[in-house]
């Protein structure tokens, strides 16, 4: 899951260092990553888990991090299935 | 709703508003004139401290200015675009037909240069770019503009063009921050001195569709915008008359706006809901100013 969540950081998340040299707990945010690029990156990520963030989901914390960003997937990916 | 309704055919009655067809499009009077102009020279005496730079701008703005400001990606849905009549002779002939047939003869309207201004600080951004960088001490800037939003509604606190005076502060975090909350406390003082119950709260944009969503709450959680809000149609509802927002560097990134020592700079403003505000003294001190409490006739025209 990381490894799609890291494709699709590199294709929205328009940061200015490489997605590679992220660890999966560093701060998005402080590596660049826009309100708006987030936004984008929220949509792309529905789009290829085929999934829909719940609004109480949409915040920044959801997108701070890869693991983060694995963790929301999880929960909402949970939710869906029960 | 039914409040909104009464309080603007109250007005309408009173002759303080004036209808012009269309929901959220008002003629002033006179005496709302005299309200706002008092309302400017309150915030101007309170704002010279500040030794700010005056400008005052026409309601449109260049269209390339307003492309680049990103608003289309965030209100396209309270956006305004001008449109004008580029055709032939023929084109005409057949505008005219459309016209007295009563059929839709704007669809082959073309854009303009010009959109109308969606908040009096956009048109600010380009212009002091283009200057160069900025001052060591940074800009502060004096500005008012009739805006556009196109939200017709019967509430008349919700208008489709309104004026917005602000102020607005460019250069580094630190010092755009605290010009905020400076101006938190000044616009209370404003507020208490007119004798209007207020609050301030934390705010944010009305940012279009789920993808706005997101942004709201961002907004919210980076406490980026507060407003300070009256009762004015509601008590449980109340109506944002100013509102205090830090933009981090968006504007100094998108227009180009550096600091002196090169650094991209941050922008924040304070925006005055003139109508808004004049629309408050109206609903708490009755529509005949002339019992409108002392203090508060004093506070406005001295």
């Amino acid at each position: 899951m990381k490894e799609q969540i890291r494709d699709l950081l590199s294709k929205h998340g328009t940061l200015p260092v490489a997605v590679s040299d992220i660890a999966d707990d560093a701060d998005l945010y402080a590596a660049g990553l826009s309100s708006f690029a987030s936004v984008q990156l929220m949509l792309g990520l529905e789009e290829a888990f085929d999934i829909e963030f719940p609004d109480h989901l949409l915040n920044r914390k959801s997108f701070s991090s890869i693991q983060a960003i694995e963790d929301t997937l999880k929960v909402i990916l949970e939710e869906e299935a029960a | 709703m039914d409040m909104q309704v009464s309080y603007l055919d109250r007005l309408f009655d009173a002759g303080i508003l004036m209808d012009m067809g269309v929901d959220g499009l008002y003629a002033r009077s006179g005496l709302f004139e005299d309200v706002v102009s008092g309302i400017e020279a309150m915030v101007s005496r309170v704002g010279r401290a500040d030794g700010a730079e005056t400008m005052r701008f026409p309601p449109g703005m260049y269209m390339k200015h307003f492309e680049k400001s990103g608003y289309m990606g965030n209100f396209p849905q309270l956006a305004g675009t001008i449109h004008s009549f580029c055709g032939c002779e023929a084109d005409h002939m057949s505008l005219i037909q459309c016209l007295q047939a009563g059929e839709d003869w704007t669809k082959d309207q073309k854009a303009t240069d010009l959109a109308y201004t969606p908040a009096a600080c956009y048109p600010l951004y380009p212009i002091v770019a283009a200057r160069g960088e900025l001052p060591v001490e940074g800009g502060v800037y004096d500005i008012e503009s009739y805006c556009f939003r196109h939200e017709p509604s019967k509430d008349p606190a919700r208008q489709q063009l309104f004026r917005q005076r602000e102020f607005v502060w460019m250069g580094k975090a630190e010092n755009v921050q605290g010009f905020r909350q400076k101006w938190m406390d000044r616009a209370q003082a404003i507020m208490t001195e007119l004798q209007l119950p207020h609050e301030i709260e934390v705010a944010n944009d009305p940012f279009f569709g789920r993808a706005g969503r997101m942004m709201k709450n961002t907004q919210r959680e980076q406490t980026l915008k507060f407003e300070l809000v009256i009762p004015i149609t509601s008590t449980s509802n109340p109506t944002a008359c100013c509102s205090f927002n830090y933009h981090t560097d968006k504007f100094g990134q998108t227009f180009g706006l550096k600091t002196a020592d090169g650094e991209v700079a941050h922008t924040g403003c304070v925006g005055f809901g003139l109508e808004r505000i004049t629309l408050a003294l109206f609903h708490h001190h009755g529509l005949d100013a002339k019992l409108w409490p002392e203090g508060v006739r004093k506070a406005l025209w001295g």
